[in-house]
């Protein structure tokens, strides 16, 4: 496996947090240094949250910045859309296509934009789509969105299918393993 | 075998593995996990204390008394446990005293920027400053060596990107430190005037050691790449530096940042062509090197706000530009709301609605600053909205009072609240003041406190009983109202908002994210009844939005907790799948 930068955007309370654990802890079993950034407290909840997983020979700062991410894994639609930036010239959004609108918009202070997909393929970024939110609960539970998305990256990497089910099961409590573990099947076979 | 652990998770292994006995904290982002994580080792002694300074004083008493002890704060904390730190420096330790302070550049979770390092140098304290995970376990057994070996208090200063960062670390085998007997000494611990006119001159000695101890010690290092770049940099700048520049400086890295070293870094600068000290906030290190004569590039090329990254230093020193893909959309922002089925918002909704002005405090429940609720006019720091209310009401007079309010969580008010309620009962003020008790320490991510009964292991424990401490302190009028029944909490309200003489709130319901509480089934609207009519959309609900020129209600996060159900006019709103029923 070569250097990877991967940002985990969405809203505060999608779980980006669980599953920078598993992708941290798959990168660390893939044998190479690692850093990932969190963010952290209830204040986040509902607001656009961001973390960075870095993995490489020896990884210096724990954030990626502008131009930098090979692979933006975006829980909601305009997140992947505001995070675009940080993405490296031919590197990968992974976007789960649920739309949440922030509060501007629940307010009618702003409007929710149309054709965010369209509009990240225009700039450039490979785009890979996936209802995860559908997928999540046919898997079981709407929570297990972000193993679901942990799945569809799992497939864009090269780091082995069993590396990947193994850090589900040391990251997630154990009565969700097996939940969690048809969620991750269930992104990873995605179409 | 290495692990992958969060900065502030390293520090708990490290207070672990430094043979620590005692623990006492408050809970602050982002240094909180440090006493979360160290509660998990049985061996260690853990508490959440009221506030700063009664945690730090208890891990004062604990090191006099013998055992390693250590506080960990967040770096407005600092500022409250302030008082003890300062005149603890005068008294040195017994056993190792190391007291933790995250500071927040770039206010991810704050009020402030302010830089702790000044409180180091003001209180001739050691402070050391780690730059990984690895280093945040290191550091911290050090600094218990140097605390005894040196007599002093220790800081450890950690800011966001190292507390809340994960990267690897070794585990060692705890030390077994050597008992030692509660050390009796009133010319060492009894500081009036005669003694610690003594201590002064012992700790001026001791700064002369430990800044000789930096000249030399293995953490303050020198990466020699035969570069003409040098960066100093210490903690996280020097991440960000390695990153951007690699092989093209060489840097001295600080592990120490008070005091600083003098020749190591006149010898640092004699090897390079050009010096940038690279620092977040305040211009801690490059003042330090302009006052020993070594010339430095610093504040003229970074700024200090906020945070640094490896571009900012890229550009700022290698004049390399990146270009961002960008599309052409208007992307609204997305802040932070009080979640779905919190109970704070029927009351922010009612104050706004009586058009109060609302003296405010810090927590979530700042968040009703926020549009649509937008209630909220003041928020300075912990426990300010009691004693800033009354001040209010003291310059305004009477008729301001009945349409003003403080507003304050159950742990802000044990933290610093309290005192503010005893000055307004006792100097005659009459406000109201509302504690929104949710049952827990919510914005650092659910901390027990004194006001919840259970300690920091969730065991049962003596609950503060917030009604009689309030009519302890003279208040005569106490209500307690459930928020979620708002006809009623505005009746409440009402009352002691005319009423002459001072009066206490209690807004009573759990943080809905607590896992005893047990979850309402998400509600739905009836778009056969709904007339668009946009009522249920005043409570700001991250859970509400339009659809169609209908209200809906996103299922993945309706909590149930039936804000817009009560305010309706067309009986829309009912519970999901029940409403044609």
């Amino acid at each position: 496996m070569k250097s990877l930068n991967v940002m985990i955007v969405g809203v505060g309370g999608q779980g980006t947090l669980l599953a920078s654990r598993v992708l941290g802890a798959a990168m660390l079993a893939a044998g190479k240094d690692v850093k990932v950034s969190e963010v952290h407290g209830m204040s986040q909840r509902g607001g656009s949250v961001v973390t960075y997983v870095r993995a490489g020979e020896k990884v210096y700062s724990p954030i990626i910045n502008p131009g930098e991410a090979d692979l933006i894994l975006a829980f909601e639609q305009l997140e992947a859309a505001r995070w675009l930036s940080y993405l490296k010239k031919d590197g990968t959004v992974i976007v789960n296509t649920q739309k949440m609108d922030p509060m501007p918009v629940v307010t009618g202070a702003e409007q929710y934009p149309e054709g965010i997909l369209e509009a990240i393929q225009r700039a450039g970024a490979r785009l890979e789509a996936v209802d995860a939110l559908a997928l999540a609960m046919d898997a079981g539970s709407v929570k297990a969105v972000n193993v679901v998305l942990i799945g569809v990256m799992a497939r864009q990497t090269d780091i082995p299918k069993e590396v990947w089910q193994e850090a589900v099961r040391t990251v997630v409590p154990e009565r969700f393993v097996e939940l969690n573990l048809k969620a991750f099947e269930a992104g990873y076979t995605a179409e | 075998m290495k692990k992958i652990m969060l900065g502030n998770e390293a520090v708990a292994r490290g207070l672990y593995e430094a043979g620590v006995r005692v623990v006492s904290s408050y809970p602050g982002t982002p240094s909180t996990e440090i006493t979360e994580y160290a509660s998990r080792y049985d061996e260690i002694y853990c508490e959440w204390a009221p506030n700063e300074k009664v945690a730090t004083e208890t891990a004062i008493g604990a090191s006099i008394a013998g055992s390693r002890a250590f506080s960990g704060m967040k770096h407005v904390g600092l500022n409250v446990a302030a008082d003890p730190l300062y005149t603890a420096s005068y008294t040195g330790v017994n056993g190792g005293l190391l007291i933790g302070v995250a500071d927040d550049p770039g206010m991810h979770s704050s009020q402030n920027e302010q830089d702790s390092r000044h409180h180091a140098i003001a209180a001739k304290l050691a402070m050391l400053e780690p730059a990984d995970s690895a280093e945040c376990l290191e550091y911290t057994k050090l600094a218990y060596t140097l605390s005894e070996e040196f007599d002093t208090p220790v800081m450890l200063r950690l800011t966001t990107r190292i507390a809340h960062s994960r990267s690897l670390v070794e585990e060692q085998e705890p030390q077994q430190p050597e008992e030692r007997e509660f050390d009796k000494n009133p010319q060492k611990y009894v500081m009036m005037p005669a003694m610690a006119i003594k201590r002064h001159a012992v700790i001026e000695e001791r700064q002369r050691k430990l800044q000789e101890y930096a000249e030399t010690a293995d953490i303050n290092r020198i990466e020699d790449h035969g570069a003409k770049i040098g960066v100093i940099a210490a903690g996280i700048c020097y991440q960000y530096a390695r990153e951007a520049l690699g092989e093209k400086a060489n840097y001295l890295k600080l592990g120490m940042v008070n005091p600083l070293p003098v020749e190591k870094i006149r010898e640092f600068a004699k090897s390079c062509e050009k010096v940038y000290v690279i620092e977040e906030l305040d211009s801690v290190i490059e003042d330090h090197c302009r006052k020993i004569g070594v010339s430095v590039i610093g504040k003229e090329c970074f700024t200090l706000l906020g945070e640094y990254s490896q571009n900012m230093i890229r550009e700022k020193v290698l004049g390399i530009h990146v270009e961002e893909m960008r599309t052409d959309l208007q992307i609204p922002g997305r802040p932070p709301v009080l979640c779905a089925g919190c109970p704070h918002r029927g009351m922010f909704y009612l104050l706004k609605k009586l058009k109060c002005n609302v003296s405010g405090d810090i927590g979530c429940y700042t968040l009703g600053a926020l549009a649509p609720l937008s209630s909220i006019d003041t928020s300075i720091c912990m426990g300010a909205s009691v004693s800033a209310l009354h001040g209010m009401i003291k310059s305004k007079g009477k008729d301001f009072a009945k349409k003003s309010v403080a507003v304050i969580g159950d742990s802000t008010f044990i933290h610093s609240g309290i005192t503010g309620m005893i000055n307004m009962a006792y100097n005659q003020g009459f406000g109201t003041i509302i504690v929104l008790d949710n049952s827990i320490t919510g914005m650092t991510g659910h901390q027990n406190n004194p006001a919840n009964g259970l300690t920091i292991k969730g065991d049962p424990t003596i609950a503060v009983d917030l009604e009689a401490l309030a009519r302890a302190c003279g208040f005569q009028r106490v209500q307690v109202v459930d928020p979620y029944d708002l006809e009623h909490t505005e009746e409440v309200l009402r009352q002691e908002l005319a009423a002459e003489e001072p009066s206490l709130i209690i807004s009573r319901r759990p943080c809905m994210l607590l896992r005893s509480v047990e979850h309402r089934p998400p509600l739905e609207v009836d778009p056969q009844k709904c007339i668009g009519c946009k009522s249920c959309m005043r409570v700001g609900c991250p859970a509400i939005r339009m659809r169609d020129g209908k209200a809906s209600i996103d299922f993945t996060q309706c909590m149930g907790c039936s804000f817009c159900k009560q305010l309706c006019p067309k009986d829309a709103i009912g519970v999901k799948g029940g409403v044609r029923a």
